[in-house]
């Protein structure tokens, strides 16, 4: 073996063979740097003139001008409008996604009821659906129907539910609410819903609280629906604010680069809090085998 | 809803509260989750303009998408992306899990979260920075490649957005930067709960990581790799927001990157096609319904047989 090589995958016979390779890593810190690269670029190109991005080899350092390409964001959309609209529908579509689909996968998991088996079976085959299927007829719905075009109500109520936090909370009360201690709290004269919230809710909680993360950053992140049915700037998202700013017969970067870094500074600082919980999340939901 | 309590038998008296508990779920899911999914097929008969209104016209729509030179153009965009997106991410992820799945390794919690980051970014933001980085004249990637001395044979100012494997590529990277942290810790979590014996026993045979790797790790994780194909595709045949940023809803100027979902979304916002947009939108459900089912069959054949 080569030594080039040898000091990549550590040698291989002795004592001293590593048990984790160099390779590793190094190849975890390459895409760990891939990862951060793009959102330090981004606010790169939000702190620099047009000019100094454009030269060759192009800056790589930020620059003194983010406060003057945030006030040219600001004189372009409703920043601070977009941003409050979208915190507060995607902590309402949050809470109501969590509450809602714990109790119907609690439901789904423990309890007997007409047609249980047949309506998970739907339930799992709209989740294969693209998303796009159904969006023609529910913006019938809106203009036509329940007139909510530049009505929070319209992103809202669609989104307070969804087959896939049944689904998943079907799979973790399943999992993690033994039947014994259902069947315990019973005989000590529960009543149904005492046992939901005194029993079942406080072991569910932390993966309850991830489905809810799920929800508040889709919500935060969606695009194509929000920007169908909000046409007024004052109504806008934070998306469709940031899409405004991507107009076909603009070049101008840095603009949209602060735009887009004001739309993604909030949910960074988030996951400074909430990103080690997202992983387990995602890793307790994650299919086996 | 009223209750009887007094003259329920208990075993009806568990029905009722199980109809109670998805009884909210249902009746939202059913108006606006189940109602314009089941509608989209009656409105796709008609000719439905959104000002003008509507009449029935049978399958016309299904025939004009038939020898629609756009609509086919949109599905060779849409699977070639599909491809050189999660072929790629699907072999980054599975070596990424296998380097975080090792118990030795330091730094455990910091190299998943850390690798997790892009997922938090919006799809749409993810798209504005990397417009920029694949950018001809100034773009990081071009200067990139310079330095790296691609140009020396032949790569240098790469049209990323003009040409059409080009921005097939760039359209891929954004899909693969988002996507990769998060399909690495699905994989993760299904290595780490293979039983380890049964390296120790391969290790016994004589056989290298690598071995290891194929002959124990990728049958093990059978169903991950199913699931994670399912659910690649449906998102694949979805994709929409990365070619309306990088080049407007027509997808390029010779809609060279236009995909399946963009042409619906053209046809609603642009042409108030509204017809036409649900005929695309059957379209899409019934390649993805043919392709998952091709995909089972394959990856059930590759990944090792029996189930």
């Amino acid at each position: 073996m080569s030594p080039l090589l040898e000091w990549f995958t550590g040698p291989r016979t002795g004592k001293k063979r590593r048990k984790v390779s160099r390779t590793s890593y190094i190849a975890l810190s390459v895409f760990a740097f891939l990862s951060i690269f793009p959102l330090y670029w981004l606010f790169v190109v939000a702190s620099n003139s047009n000019t100094e991005i454009s030269k060759i080899p192009p800056s790589l350092v930020p620059g003194p001008n983010f406060l003057k390409e945030l006030k040219a964001v600001y004189a372009a959309v409703p920043l601070t409008n977009a941003l409050v609209n979208t915190a507060v529908i995607a902590l309402i579509v949050a809470v109501c996604q969590v509450f809602f689909c714990t109790m119907a996968g609690y439901a789904y998991a423990k309890l007997a009821f007409p047609g249980k088996s047949a309506s998970l079976v739907v339930i799992i085959g709209t989740m294969m659906l693209p998303a796009q299927l159904g969006i023609v007829v529910l913006y019938i719905m809106m203009a036509n129907f329940f007139h909510w075009i530049n009505d929070f109500k319209a992103i809202v109520i669609p989104s307070m539910i969804g087959a896939f936090g049944v689904f998943w909370m079907r799979q973790i009360i399943d999992a993690q609410v033994p039947n014994e201690l259902l069947e315990a709290a019973k005989i000590d004269g529960g009543k149904n819903f005492r046992i939901y919230r005194s029993v079942v809710v406080p072991i569910i909680l932390p993966s309850a609280l991830v489905l809810g993360l799920f929800s508040f950053l889709g919500t935060w992140n969606d695009f194509l629906w929000p920007s169908l049915v909000l046409n007024s700037p004052k109504r806008f998202t934070i998306q469709v604010a940031v899409n405004q700013l991507n107009g076909t017969y603009t070049v101008d970067y840095a603009l949209k680069m602060c735009g887009a870094f004001m739309a993604t500074l909030p949910l960074l600082v988030l996951f400074v809090f909430v990103g080690r919980r997202l992983v387990t999340g995602i890793m307790d939901g994650a299919v086996k085998g | 809803m009223a209750f009887r309590s007094s003259t329920v038998a208990p075993k009806n008296r568990g029905d009722r509260w199980g109809l109670l508990y998805v009884s909210p779920f249902f009746f939202i899911f059913g108006i606006f989750g189940l109602l314009p999914i089941l509608f989209t097929v009656y409105v796709s008969f008609f000719h439905w303009d959104p000002l003008a209104g509507h009449n029935y016209i049978g399958l016309d729509n299904f025939r004009n998408l038939f020898t629609d030179p756009y609509f086919y153009r949109a599905v060779r965009n849409t699977f070639s992306i599909f491809l050189i997106s999660f072929v790629p991410q699907t072999i980054l992820a599975l070596l990424l899990a296998n380097f975080l799945a090792n118990p030795h390794l330091k730094f455990k919690v910091f190299w998943r979260t850390i690798l997790l980051v892009p997922w938090v970014t919006s799809i749409l933001s993810v798209a504005i920075i990397f417009s920029e980085l694949f950018g001809q004249n100034y773009g990081m990637v071009n200067v990139a490649m310079h330095y790296l001395g691609l140009s020396h044979i032949g790569i240098h100012d790469v049209n990323w957005v003009g040409q059409t494997i080009p921005s097939h590529i760039a359209i891929s990277s954004m899909i693969i930067y988002r996507n990769l942290g998060y399909a690495s810790l699905i994989y993760l979590a299904s290595m780490l709960a293979i039983p380890r014996d049964l390296y120790e026993s391969a290790s016994l045979d004589g056989a290298s990581k690598l071995q290891q790797f194929r002959y124990v790790t990728i049958p093990q994780l059978k169903n991950t790799l199913t699931f994670m194909l399912i659910v690649g595709t449906i998102g694949g045949l979805q994709t929409f927001l990365e070619p309306l940023t990088y080049g407007g809803v027509q997808g390029g100027d010779s809609r060279q990157f236009s995909t399946l979902a963009l042409y619906l979304y053209e046809q609603i916002i642009i042409n108030n096609k509204f017809g036409y947009a649900a005929a695309i939108g059957v379209a899409i459900t019934i390649l993805t319904v043919i392709i998952s089912g091709v995909n089972f069959l394959v990856t059930r054949r590759i990944s090792g047989g029996e189930s």
